[in-house]
């Protein structure tokens, strides 16, 4: 194990899987001479070189086709999009084709890509650089969906992505890049796709949360044990295509109670879609309805306190987990 | 005027060329007939760009088009067989009855494609001249697109970054004077559409798309200045469609007159007129060359129909691959194996069924992943 920061771990995933496979190469906007926007490029352009670590023009659509096309012809381009707001100017590129080309060209071709765009807010960057979109990319059949919480999961997944034949929606929250966390050695740990982790076993309570929502979740699961007594389980998805439900439902069943924190808006959320596989496939065992926690259904506003007001926090969740438990656990505690 | 070629060369633009004027006419006709569904965007009178085009290619150079691309693949050698059958939505098809007329592919032809989106394609071919640079091949992607796709953003930005990086493409604007109803002086500033790589600093050049023997030529030259100088070049053949922007096109923005001018200077009736004056064929090959597509496309007909419906088992299949990295997938997000506390009565049925479903994509995907090895 060795302590780094999650942009460092990014850095050497990409910078072993360039060592281990000569197709793996990186392009994206300032990524070489600049050494990326949040530096998750740092070293790369020393060590490999031009050919392999590319700057482009700002021309978003064009730098994830030329992927497209570069992985159509058998190369692996790691793609990163400045930020996910800017991903809505290659939304052409990722969903009609990356996603589509090989179910509609019926296998003929593959796309074995992954594309990275950081997003989140909290850096008040207001309403087009603060967006959080899995739920768009989390829609899109053709696509993996991958959201690391730590810097552990960081490394092995983005791994997992470059080796993986499929399109990769990679995102990777602008908050996390400086947290520290142990990651293991060695080259080959890779983080299999659709595999959740439990961060903190509980009884009382099932919380989901993604990206920075899964740090925010644990948070408040250790408050909710303190001040409230309430055993949270806490689950971080790792990826939202494919997502390992089985593990969320065996936990909602165990718990009978589910929380779903999310950085995104509502409407059409990442909550709102586990909410309805949950409520599909393990109704009987709900002992309340799912609460969902997310963004605030506004573009991110600039102001600090606004800001701050759109993002969910830990007294959020918390808010919503006594919600879910609201009348049962007095009883239940004094029998 | 280019010099006739020898028999064997005019033997072979001459067939292709009735092949796609035949193969059209009778995707006009199927259509009508509710064989083919969807859109259905037919070249006829484009022939001689395409043809013209892709006889000068080497087999391992790429191609990659528009949705109007039957023609490019036949002219690549796909069979009209898979092309019909892809028409017709069958299990045969060149992708399987999943992508249709549109969505035309031929890996093995390195024909990468017909894509709906107009532009859509030109980034995908900056990326194919990007692999062959980066793997120091010496292959050249040529990438055909039509005159609409010329104000498209990514028009601008693939030119832009493909003549920065030096990518070996030839972009070949195959411009039929209108962006689907919209004609060339409603749509397009410059209406010189070979003026616009001016904008790159690249070569560009008109050239006439009728004249098969031109775009030969031309064609040939840009190909080599791109294989050996490895800097893109832009291409504006000038041609025509006769037939409406799909088949669900009323022609109300152009004159009759106007099509019936351009019918004059047909491609295939000029180049046989050509051919027979100079003697390099005679009456006998050019009805050999019209009862050749007759006769193909007859058979690709009754292939298309005769083959199978692909079969709803396989709507998941090919979405994803299933490895090491991605074990499995499936509609309702359950994995194959069994669910803690919903065994036996207490699953929906419907709910069972959709996961048993996902979990046999999922095996299946697996098994042909283990036999067929990781693509490499």
């Amino acid at each position: 194990m060795t302590e780094m920061r999650m942009r460092e771990a990014l850095r050497d995933a990409i910078a072993e899987e360039m060592r281990r496979d000569p197709d793996v190469f990186v392009m994206g906007e300032d990524v070489g001479v600049f050494q990326g926007a949040f530096k998750v490029t740092e070293g790369l352009l020393d060590e490999f070189g031009h050919k392999r670590v590319r700057d482009t023009p700002i021309s978003e659509n064009t730098i994830v086709g030329t992927g497209v096309g570069a992985a159509m012809a058998g190369l692996r381009p790691v793609v990163e999009l400045m930020t996910v707001n800017f991903s809505l100017l290659a939304l052409d590129q990722i969903v009609n084709h990356a996603a589509a080309i090989p179910y509609m060209f019926n296998g003929n071709v593959r796309v074995p890509m992954v594309i990275r765009m950081p997003g989140g807010g909290g850096h008040q960057l207001g309403p087009t650089h603060s967006h959080s979109f899995e739920a768009l990319y989390l829609q899109v059949p053709g696509l993996l969906v991958a959201c690391p919480s730590t810097p552990a999961d960081a490394k092995a997944l983005l791994k997992a992505a470059i080796r993986d034949d499929n399109p990769v929606v990679f995102i990777e929250h602008e908050s996390l890049y400086g947290i520290k966390g142990e990651v293991p050695d060695g080259d080959d740990v890779i983080q299999r796709f659709g595999e959740a982790a439990i961060r903190r076993e509980g009884a009382d309570v099932t919380i989901v949360g993604i990206l920075k929502m899964a740090q925010v979740a644990e948070k408040a699961a250790a408050e909710l044990e303190e001040k409230h007594g309430i055993s949270a389980e806490v689950i971080d998805p790792r990826t939202l295509r494919p997502l390992d439900l089985d593990t969320i439902l065996d936990s909602v069943r165990k718990t009978n109670r589910a929380v779903i924190v999310e950085e995104g808006w509502p409407h059409g959320g990442v909550g709102a879609n586990l909410s309805t596989l949950i409520t599909e496939q393990a109704f009987d065992y709900l002992d309340a309805p799912v609460q969902r926690v997310t963004g605030a259904d506004v573009p991110m506003p600039y102001s600090r306190r606004m800001e701050q007001a759109a993002i969910p926090h830990e007294e959020n969740v918390i808010e919503a987990a006594l919600a879910t438990t609201e009348g049962a656990f007095p009883r239940k505690r004094q029998d | 005027m280019a010099k006739v070629p020898d028999r064997q060369i005019c033997l072979e633009l001459l067939g292709r060329m009735c092949l796609i004027r035949r193969f059209e006419e009778e995707a006009g006709r199927q259509y009508q007939r509710a064989k083919a569904g969807g859109f259905l965007h037919l070249a006829i009178g484009e022939e001689a760009t395409i043809v013209g085009t892709t006889s000068v290619m080497r087999d391992d150079d790429y191609l990659i088009g528009t949705y109007r691309t039957h023609g490019h693949a036949l002219a690549r050698g796909t069979s009209p067989d898979a092309v019909m059958a892809e028409l017709f939505g069958r299990e045969t098809g060149t992708s399987g009855g999943r992508g249709g007329s549109m969505h035309i592919f031929d890996g093995e032809r390195r024909f990468m494609g017909g894509y709906g989106i107009v532009g859509g394609n030109l980034p995908l071919a900056a990326g194919l001249a990007l692999a062959s640079q980066y793997r120091e091949e010496d292959t050249v992607t040529v990438c055909m697109f039509g005159d609409g796709a010329s104000n498209t953003g990514n028009f601008g930005e693939t030119m832009n970054l493909a003549a920065l990086w030096e990518l070996p493409v030839v972009f070949l604007v195959e411009n039929n004077l209108y962006g689907m109803g919209t004609s060339i002086e409603r749509h397009s500033a410059v209406t010189d559409l070979s003026r616009k790589a001016e904008g790159y600093g690249i070569e560009g050049e008109r050239i006439d798309g009728m004249d098969v023997l031109e775009v030969r030529e031309r064609v040939s030259h840009h190909l080599e200045e791109v294989r050996t100088k490895g800097r893109p070049s832009l291409v504006e053949a000038f041609t025509y469609r006769y037939r409406g922007h799909s088949a669900a096109d009323p022609e109300v923005y152009r004159e009759k007159s106007e099509v019936e001018e351009w019918q004059r200077k047909d491609p295939i009736e000029s180049f046989i007129r050509l051919c027979l004056e100079d003697g390099v064929l005679g009456e006998d090959d050019v009805e050999g060359a019209r009862r050749e597509a007759d006769e193909a496309v007859e058979a690709a007909v009754k292939f298309a129909d005769e083959s199978p419906e692909p079969s709803l088992e396989s709507l998941y299949e090919e979405l994803y691959v299933v490895s090491e990295t991605m074990g499995w997938y499936a509609v309702d997000e359950r994995s194959p194996e069994p669910h803690r506390g919903e065994l036996g009565e207490d699953a929906p049925e419907v709910a069972k069924n959709l996961a048993e479903s996902g979990a046999s994509h999922a095996e299946e995907a697996r098994e042909r992943q283990s036999r067929e090895g990781v693509r490499e």
